[in-house]
């Protein structure tokens, strides 16, 4: 007998859908905001998380999960941080010291985009806050629900077994 | 500032952490993780070998994050010191990693169960070589802070019972120092407005004695925490030996010394211009520290009957040894401690790497549980040999110099009592390595039927005879590696 944490709720199954894009949205929105007025990758990252988090809530973690980039919260944060790292080595071919940014017009014919390295870089920290914070809700979602994942909780039966051991050599 | 040079500044953090996100990235294939994870390391070793070479030639060698200067930016400096603690750092890695291949707990046979681990290792080294070679004294809290996390997911990672319970501990009580750090960095931010090593130096000349006491008796504590020093060591027999053998070897071996680092870095480097009547209280206060903490971890060895434990306490007793030398505060004192820090690392790591081994031919830790050693494997007799002598400083293994550089410099001083202190505990460290030898390796298995043998030691055997054939040399040879402290603690100055 599988136990929910709460069971279905229809009215948030139904509109978690379009709310999930909506706050993914406005997560990135934050996110580019950040690049010269309050925002940036962290708060952005945190936003994308609640979105997460809600799909989670709603239609089980293991699907939450599947729903991230990658599939998986560990390799989402992993490449965050890699965007991140990378984003200071341009630096080191213009004589620079590292995480010196950099920043140019790309022409695109019919106008110019403004590109610069710092965008990487906060682009990396966002990622990395999504998926660490995600994994660790998703986590936290699961331990109630045996619906979810079970790659999330590979440790955990291994740590109950454990403790029935212990509990057991006790007596 | 060419580029490569800045490339090279960065290498500690940089690598490490490229290595720890490649291997996170490649979780699910073993072997690439494997491959990313060699590579790594390697490449790191690399690096710290250029640092050396770079320093011995005297060129500075300093860097300024995202190019801004000193005073408000991020600076990262190596010198003598700092590169040779990058190279022990590497080598150590190395030794882990290799003796990592065939590790039953972290590596098992066929499956996979461990992905974690060897991005976490990376992780801590970029905690660890982060230390060695920033010049911001924030920075450096920071640096503490990767290091913490990197232990606890080492710990939690096997997931066992007694290994969470003593993440918990281990957290905890790191946190306390922890706070305790930033609040005294805080501290100095407040009184000097200053963060950056160069400008603290010179702003610490004009602080008043009181003020320059507070400071120092507030950073000192914290880093005594980290250290591992009587009486705030509590956190690290609770908890390593529960790690398994090849990350405990890692961790005793390298993360008490950051803490011993750092408090050479604050005590000799940058308070060292600090007043006179402040600084002599604190060193004079930090020299019985060093001698109670020599004396209650050999104690606590004595008591002990599982190796790890014994190791582990052995750790806090020589962390004393090291405390002394940054007390004498002079150059010589200075250098004694980084030569006792050198041989230290390799002597210690290579007898948790030699208990793991013993482990696994044996079954067990305990050495009431397990004998018949020397019979069985006369080798790993003489290997084990090697740094347990070396520990209690027989001549003419590598602990022998750095005892008589460290009290030497003691007695020169006058400190009768510290020597004496230091020389009992040499005699008591003596007992344990006794007790090992006469429990673990003569007298027979209690379980004759035990089969006494191991599958897939050779890594483990490469990295225990390398590790104790750099004991070897550095006994013969101890100029090279005198020299180069000594140079080291003359470039970063004494107190006195």
């Amino acid at each position: 007998m599988k136990r929910r944490m709460n069971a279905r709720v229809v009215v948030l199954e139904t509109v978690v859908a379009p709310l999930y894009w909506i706050i993914l949205a406005a997560s990135v929105w934050i996110l580019l905001r950040g690049h010269n007025e309050p925002g940036g990758g962290f708060i952005g990252g945190l936003v994308a998380v609640g979105a997460t988090v809600l799909w989670g809530a709603a239609r089980g973690p293991s699907s939450a999960r599947h729903k991230l980039p990658f599939g998986d919260p560990v390799l989402l944060a992993a490449v965050g941080v890699l965007a991140s790292a990378v984003s200071g080595i341009p630096a080191w071919f213009v004589g620079a010291s590292y995480l010196t940014h950099q920043s140019f017009m790309l022409p695109l014919g019919f106008t110019e985009l403004w590109v610069s390295t710092v965008m990487l870089f906060d682009a990396g920290v966002y990622l990395c806050v999504w998926g660490a914070v995600s994994g660790f809700g998703l986590g936290l979602l699961a331990i109630d629900d045996d619906a979810g994942d079970e790659g999330a909780d590979a440790a955990a039966p291994r740590a109950r077994a454990t403790t029935k051991a212990a509990r057991r050599a006790r007596r | 500032m060419t580029v490569p040079m800045s490339m090279l500044i960065t290498s500690p953090i940089f690598v490490p952490l490229l290595t720890a996100v490649l291997a996170t990235l490649a979780y699910r294939r073993p072997a690439l993780q494997r491959a990313i994870s060699f590579t790594g390391i390697l490449a790191l070793l690399a690096c710290a070998v250029a640092l050396v070479q770079f320093a011995i030639e005297g060129r500075p060698m300093a860097v300024s994050f995202g190019g801004w200067e000193a005073p408000f930016g991020i600076e990262f400096s190596v010198d003598r010191l700092g590169a040779i603690m990058v190279l022990l750092t590497a080598l150590m890695g190395l030794a882990a990693l290799v003796f990592q291949i065939g590790d039953p707990e972290t590596s098992p046979a066929g499956e996979p169960s461990k992905p974690f681990v060897l991005p976490l290792l990376h992780g801590m080294l970029v905690g660890v070589g982060g230390a060695f070679v920033t010049a911001d004294l924030f920075n450096m809290y920071v640096w503490f802070e990767v290091m913490l996390i990197g232990v606890l997911g080492l710990f939690a990672a096997g997931s066992r019972l007694d290994q969470l319970e003593a993440a918990f501990k281990y957290f905890v009580l790191n946190v306390a120092g922890t706070l305790l750090l930033v609040v005294a960095v805080g501290a100095v931010y407040a009184v000097t407005g200053q963060l950056n090593f160069t400008a603290l130096s010179e702003a610490a000349a004009f602080l008043s004695p009181g003020m320059a006491l507070l400071l120092l008796a507030s950073l000192g504590v914290a880093f005594l925490v980290k250290a591992g020093a009587f009486p705030l060591f509590a956190w690290l027999p609770a908890a390593y030996h529960t790690l398994p053998g090849p990350v405990l070897a890692l961790v005793a071996g390298l993360l008490t010394k950051v803490g011993v680092y750092a408090l050479l870095r604050v005590f000799g480097d940058v308070f060292a211009p600090a007043p006179e009547a402040a600084l002599g209280l604190a060193l004079e206060a930090l020299g019985w520290i060093a001698a109670a903490t020599m004396l209650t971890g050999v104690l606590g060895a004595a008591y002990h009957w599982d190796m790890r434990r014994i190791l582990g306490f052995h750790i806090i007793s020589q962390i004393g040894y090291m405390l002394l030398g940054i007390a004498l505060g002079t150059e010589a004192g200075n250098g004694g401690t980084l030569f006792y820090t050198a041989h230290h690392i390799i002597v210690k790591a290579n007898l948790f790497f030699i208990a793991a081994i013993a482990w696994r031919m044996t079954g067990s830790y305990d050495l009431r549980k397990i004998g018949g050693l020397a019979n069985a494997r006369p080798l790993l007799a003489i290997v084990f040999a090697i740094p347990a002598l070396s520990l209690v400083g027989i001549p003419p293994l590598s602990g022998f110099w750095a005892k008589l550089i460290v009290l030497r410099e003691t007695l020169a001083l006058g400190h009768v009592a510290w020597t004496v202190v230091a020389l009992v505990v040499s005699f008591l460290t003596l007992y344990s390595m006794m007790k090992i030898w006469m429990e673990a390796f003569w007298k027979p298995h209690p379980d004759p039927s035990h089969p006494l043998e191991a599958r897939g030691l050779a890594p483990a055997w490469c990295v225990t005879i390398g590790l104790a054939l750099i004991t070897v040399l550095i006994g013969l040879f101890p100029d090279t590696l005198a020299g180069y402290c000594l140079a080291a603690a003359a470039e970063i100055g004494g107190a006195r």
